[in-house]
C-alpha cells in the first residue's frame, strides 16, 4: 500500500535552477503525474507542470524520468523500488520556462514549414475512395499524439542547437512521410525531405522509436523509406542519366 | 504594473477543440481576421479523448440510414426535450462535415469498397459512427489543426506573415468578457506561462471551451473542463439551459484509483462487448426501459444474432443510450452484484479473437496493460459510471449559435438544446463540427453587419484585472487553499448531485456551494504569476463554484426522471415536463443563479410526423398530440 517515496524535481526557470528533493507519499496503483499533482497540492503549489488527459492520449506530460524520456502520465510508480529516488527534470532539447514545462514552439515551427495535404484534383468530398491497406501506412504515424518526446530525443537537436533550423527532427519527417504515403496526397514530397526537412541528418539510430509512447515504428516505417525513396531519386543510375538526358529537375 | 498587451481581431474563438477550430476555419474562410484563444497548447483540448466515431448517416454500410433516421435516434436518445432545430441541423450536415475532414487529409478506416467505414453504437440504429480505430478524436483534432496550418501557409504566402489572418493563442485563458453597453467587446485573460495580462479587442466571441466535468470526483475529463465559457456566458447576461442534465458515460476505468473515471469507449460495446454483473450474469437484460422494449433483445441469443444479421434481431440491451446502462451498472453495484473495486465487468475478451481487439481497440488495450496490468483479450475490464458531458449550456441559435448577448455565440458542449436530456454516442464529434462551422458563419455575418465597433472601457478592463489578482492579496484571515476548496466541491457535486438524485441532497448541496463560494473569496495562492497552477486553479474554481449552482438548482426543480437527469424521489419521466426548459441566469448584484421555467418551442410538425403515433404517445402529453 502507500509508501513514503523519495523524489528529486527540477525546479527553476530560464535563469537557472537546479533538482529539489522531496519525500512524498505513493499509493498503490499510481503513476508519476499523481505524485507531482500531489506535490502541488500539499508541498509546493506553484510547481509548474502541463499536464492534459492524463491517460496518455495528448502528449501534454512529457518530461525526463530518471533521464529517460516519458509521458508522466504513463509512468507507473510500480516501475520503480520503494526506496529508490525517482528524478524528474524537463525535457533537454526544448529551453526551459519554468520547472517542468519547456517551450516546445520549436515543434509549431516545423509543423508550418511541412507542406500540407494536397487534396486530390477534380475529386469531390465524398467521392475519397481509398482502400484499408493503403491508409494504414499513414494511419500509423496520424497515430503521434504530438507529445515531442522523439524529437527531445534526437541527437540530432538534442545536444546540437545549430541543427535545429535545418532539421524538422523525427516528428515532422515523420509527417512528411505520411503525407508522401497518403494515397490520395497530390504533392511531391521527396525533393524537400532532403534538401528543407533534414532527413539526411537523420543516421538511424532509433532512438526515436525507442521513446514513442504510442510505439509507432518511426525509424522502420517512416524515415528509412522516406530516405530509400530519396536515394532511388537522387543516386540511382538509370534516374541520374534520365534527368540529365531530359533535362529533369 | 506593465503595460497591457493589446491585441484587435474581428472574431475570437475561445478554445481550440474540434467546435472552434472549425469555427475558426469558417471565420478566416469569410474573411475575417480570427484568434483562438486556448488553455493548453494547441491539438492537445480534450476532442483527443474523443475514441468511438462521429456520427453521420452516410449510409457507407447500411444504405437505409439518412437523415431522418439520425434525426429520430437523437430526439429518442435526448428523450424528445432536444432542440428540434438543432438535431434536424445536426442530422443533415454532418456528412458533409466529415467528407470535408477527408479533404483536410483525415484517413477514417475504410469499407470494402473504399469508402468511409462506420461502426455501430449505442442508440443508433445503423452503422453510423466514422472513425480510425478507437482514437477518431485525435484524427478529428489533428486534421482540424492541420487545416489551420494549411490556411496559414496560404496566408504566408500572400502576405509573408503565416499569423496575418488566423492565429493561435495557445496556454492563454480568459477569465473574463468585456461588455460594451451590452454588446461583446472583447475578452480579457491572461498567458499562462508568464502571467501577463492581455486585452483581445473584438466584436464577436464564439465561446468553444467545452463542458463542466472537473465540478465532479469521478469524471473523465480533463483539468480544462472548469465550465469557463458557460461561466463567462452567464457574466455576460446570457442563459443556459438544460444544466440538469449531466451525462455520467456508463463506463469508466474503476481502478486502479488514480485513474479512476478514465473513459472506456463505448466502442467495446459495440463491437461485440458485454457487461456481467459478479454473479456473472449479463444483467443489462434486465434493465431494458418500456419506451425501448420493441427495439432491443430480451434474450442473449438474440442479442448475439444481432451482430451479423441486425435486420432480423433486435439490438443487445448493453446497447442501450448511456443515460440507461449507467442506471443499470449504478443499480447492480448497490444491490452488491459489483466487482472487487466497485463496478462491474466488461468482457470484450470472450467475444472475440485477441488480434480482433487488438485491430479494433487498439488504445484501450494500450491503456489497460499500461495502467491497470490487464490484458482485455483475455480478462474483463472492470468499470462504472463516469462523469462525461454536461448536455446543458448557452442558450443558442441552432442557425447562427448566436446567444442573447450580441456579438456572443457558442458552439459545442458549451452550448445546449442539441442533445436534449442525454446525448448518443458519437453525436458529439459530428455537433463540434456542424455547430462549430455555423458559430463561425454566425459570428463572420454578424461582424460584417455592424456599422460600430464596441469599445472596451478602461474601467472594465481595471476590474477584470482585479478580480484576476484577487487570489494573491485575500489573505485576510481564513486564507483557504483552492486544492482543498476544488476538492471540497468534486466530493459535493459528486455525492449529492450526482447520477441519482434526490431532494434533501440536492438542498444539502446547494447550501454547501454557497459556503464554498463564501470560503472561495478568501483564496490565497503563493508565489507570483509565472505558471502558477494554484492561481489557474483558483480562478477556474470561481467558473466551477456558478455553474455547479445551475446544475444543483435547475436538478433540484425538475421533479422527474429523464435522459442524464434521474430523481430517486420522482423516478417517472413526466411528458409535461417535456415541455419545459430550465433556464439559468445570474441575477442581482452578488450574482447568484436563478432558474425559471420556459416553455419549449413545439416541434415542427413535418419533424413530428417522421414518428409513428404510438412512440410519440410515450413522450408527449395529450394535448401536443392532438395539436
Amino acid at each position: 500500500m502507500g509508501y513514503q517515496g523519495h523524489f528529486r524535481v527540477w525546479r527553476g526557470s530560464d535563469q537557472g535552477g537546479g533538482l529539489e528533493d522531496f519525500t512524498v507519499e505513493v499509493n498503490e496503483g499510481e503513476v508519476v503525474l499523481d505524485v507531482i499533482h500531489r506535490l502541488q497540492a500539499t508541498q509546493t503549489p506553484d510547481l509548474a507542470v502541463r499536464w492534459n488527459c492524463k491517460a496518455g492520449k495528448c502528449g501534454s506530460c512529457s518530461a525526463e524520468i530518471n533521464g529517460k524520456p516519458r509521458l508522466l502520465c504513463m509512468t507507473r510508480m510500480s516501475v520503480f523500488a520503494e526506496d529508490e529516488t525517482v528524478t524528474v527534470t524537463p525535457m533537454r532539447t526544448f529551453p526551459v520556462i519554468r520547472d517542468l514545462v519547456t517551450d516546445v514552439s520549436y515543434n509549431y515551427e516545423k509543423a508550418r514549414e511541412i507542406p500540407s495535404f494536397k487534396p486530390p484534383a477534380g475529386v469531390a468530398p465524398g467521392e475519397y475512395r481509398m482502400q484499408q491497406v493503403d491508409v494504414e501506412r499513414s494511419q500509423e504515424f496520424r497515430k503521434c499524439i504530438e507529445c515531442f518526446l522523439c524529437n527531445n530525443t534526437c541527437h540530432v537537436i538534442r545536444d546540437h542547437e545549430e541543427n535545429k533550423e535545418s532539421f524538422a527532427g523525427p516528428r515532422f519527417l515523420m509527417r512528411v512521410a505520411e503525407l508522401e504515403m497518403h494515397p490520395l496526397d497530390e504533392a511531391d514530397r521527396v525533393p524537400e525531405a532532403q534538401s528543407s526537412h533534414g532527413l539526411g541528418l537523420c543516421n538511424i539510430t532509433k532512438c526515436c522509436t525507442d521513446v514513442c509512447p504510442e510505439h509507432i515504428k518511426i525509424t522502420d516505417n517512416a524515415l528509412i523509406p522516406m530516405k530509400e525513396r530519396v536515394a532511388d531519386r537522387r543516386y540511382d543510375p538509370v534516374v541520374w542519366l534520365g534527368n540529365k538526358l531530359f533535362r529533369r529537375n | 504594473m506593465p503595460e497591457l498587451e493589446r491585441h484587435s481581431f474581428d472574431v475570437l474563438v475561445i478554445g481550440a477543440g474540434g467546435a472552434g477550430l472549425r469555427a475558426a476555419i469558417e471565420a478566416r474562410e469569410h474573411g475575417m481576421r480570427t484568434a483562438v484563444l486556448c488553455k493548453s497548447l494547441f491539438g492537445k483540448a480534450h476532442t483527443v479523448m474523443a475514441e468511438g466515431g462521429i456520427a453521420a448517416a452516410m449510409g457507407n454500410v447500411n444504405s437505409n440510414d439518412s437523415w431522418q433516421v439520425h434525426f429520430r435516434d437523437t430526439m429518442r436518445g435526448g428523450k424528445f426535450l432536444n432542440n428540434w432545430r438543432m438535431a434536424e441541423l445536426h442530422a443533415k450536415e454532418a456528412p458533409d462535415r466529415v467528407w470535408e475532414l477527408e479533404t483536410y487529409g483525415a484517413l477514417f478506416d475504410r469499407t470494402k469498397d473504399g469508402r468511409i467505414s462506420q461502426r455501430n453504437f449505442g442508440g443508433h440504429e445503423y452503422p453510423r459512427l466514422a472513425h480510425v480505430g478507437d482514437r477518431t478524436g485525435l484524427e478529428l483534432i489533428r486534421s482540424l489543426q492541420q487545416k489551420v496550418v494549411s490556411l496559414q501557409q496560404d496566408d504566408y504566402a500572400e502576405t509573408g506573415d503565416y499569423e496575418s489572418r488566423l492565429k493561435v493563442f495557445q496556454e492563454f485563458t480568459v477569465t473574463d468578457l468585456v461588455l460594451d453597453d451590452g454588446k461583446v467587446a472583447g475578452a480579457f485573460g491572461y498567458w499562462r506561462e508568464s502571467g501577463r495580462f492581455v486585452l483581445f479587442e473584438a466584436p464577436a466571441v464564439v465561446l468553444a471551451t467545452g463542458g463542466i466535468g472537473k465540478s465532479f470526483k469521478v469524471t473523465s475529463n480533463s483539468w480544462e473542463y472548469t465550465g469557463d465559457g458557460h461561466a463567462l456566458a452567464l457574466r455576460a447576461g446570457a442563459s443556459l439551459i438544460n444544466m440538469e442534465f449531466v451525462q455520467f458515460h456508463p463506463t469508466g476505468m474503476v481502478w486502479p484509483p488514480s485513474v479512476k473515471g478514465i473513459l472506456v469507449t463505448e466502442s467495446v460495446r459495440g463491437d461485440g462487448g458485454v457487461l456481467r454483473n459478479s454473479d456473472g450474469k449479463r444483467f443489462m437484460f434486465d434493465y431494458i426501459p418500456e419506451v425501448f422494449k420493441d427495439k432491443y433483445a430480451d434474450n442473449e441469443a438474440e442479442a448475439d444474432r444481432w451482430y451479423a444479421d441486425p435486420e432480423h434481431n433486435r439490438r443487445p440491451p448493453e446497447l442501450l443510450p448511456r443515460d440507461e446502462v449507467a442506471r443499470a451498472i449504478n443499480s447492480e453495484v448497490k444491490a452488491g452484484r459489483g466487482s472487487e473495486h466497485g463496478g462491474v465487468f466488461l468482457d470484450v475478451s470472450t467475444r472475440l479473437p485477441a488480434e480482433e481487439i487488438t485491430r479494433r481497440l487498439p488504445s484501450m488495450h494500450h491503456q489497460f496493460k499500461e495502467l491497470a496490468d490487464v490484458d482485455i483479450t483475455a480478462q474483463p475490464m472492470e468499470v462504472g459510471p463516469t462523469c462525461h458531458y454536461v448536455m446543458g449550456g448557452v442558450q443558442v441559435d441552432p442557425d447562427t449559435g448566436a446567444s442573447s448577448v450580441p456579438g456572443l455565440f457558442a458552439a459545442g458542449e458549451v452550448s445546449g438544446g442539441m442533445h436534449g436530456s442525454n446525448r448518443l454516442g458519437g453525436n458529439s464529434l459530428s455537433d463540434l463540427l456542424v455547430f462549430g462551422r455555423r458559430a463561425g458563419a454566425g459570428a463572420s455575418d454578424y461582424v460584417s453587419g455592424l456599422s460600430a465597433r464596441p469599445v472596451c472601457s478602461d474601467s472594465a478592463v481595471t476590474e477584470a484585472e482585479r478580480v484576476a489578482v484577487a487570489p494573491f492579496s485575500g489573505s485576510d484571515g481564513g486564507g483557504e487553499n483552492p486544492y482543498t476548496l476544488h476538492m471540497e466541491l468534486q466530493q459535493a457535486m459528486n455525492d449529492l448531485v450526482g447520477i441519482i438524485r434526490k431532494a434533501d441532497e440536492m438542498d444539502q448541496a446547494i447550501k454547501r456551494l454557497d459556503e464554498l463560494k463564501r470560503r472561495a473569496a478568501t483564496l490565497v495562492v503563493e508565489g507570483h504569476r509565472q505558471f502558477n497552477p494554484g492561481w489557474h486553479l483558483a480562478l477556474d474554481l470561481r467558473n466551477m463554484l456558478v455553474v455547479s449552482e445551475c446544475v444543483a438548482r435547475a436538478a433540484l426543480m425538475r421533479t422527474e426522471s429523464r435522459g442524464g437527469h434521474t430523481r430517486d424521489d420522482y423516478p417517472q419521466m413526466e411528458a409535461d415536463w417535456r415541455r419545459k426548459l430550465l433556464v439559468c441566469r445570474l441575477s442581482g448584484p452578488d450574482g447568484s443563479v436563478e432558474v425559471v421555467e420556459e416553455p419549449q418551442i413545439p416541434i415542427r410538425s413535418d419533424l413530428l410526423a417522421l414518428f409513428e403515433h404510438g412512440e410519440l404517445q410515450k413522450y408527449l402529453t395529450a394535448d401536443e398530440l392532438e395539436g
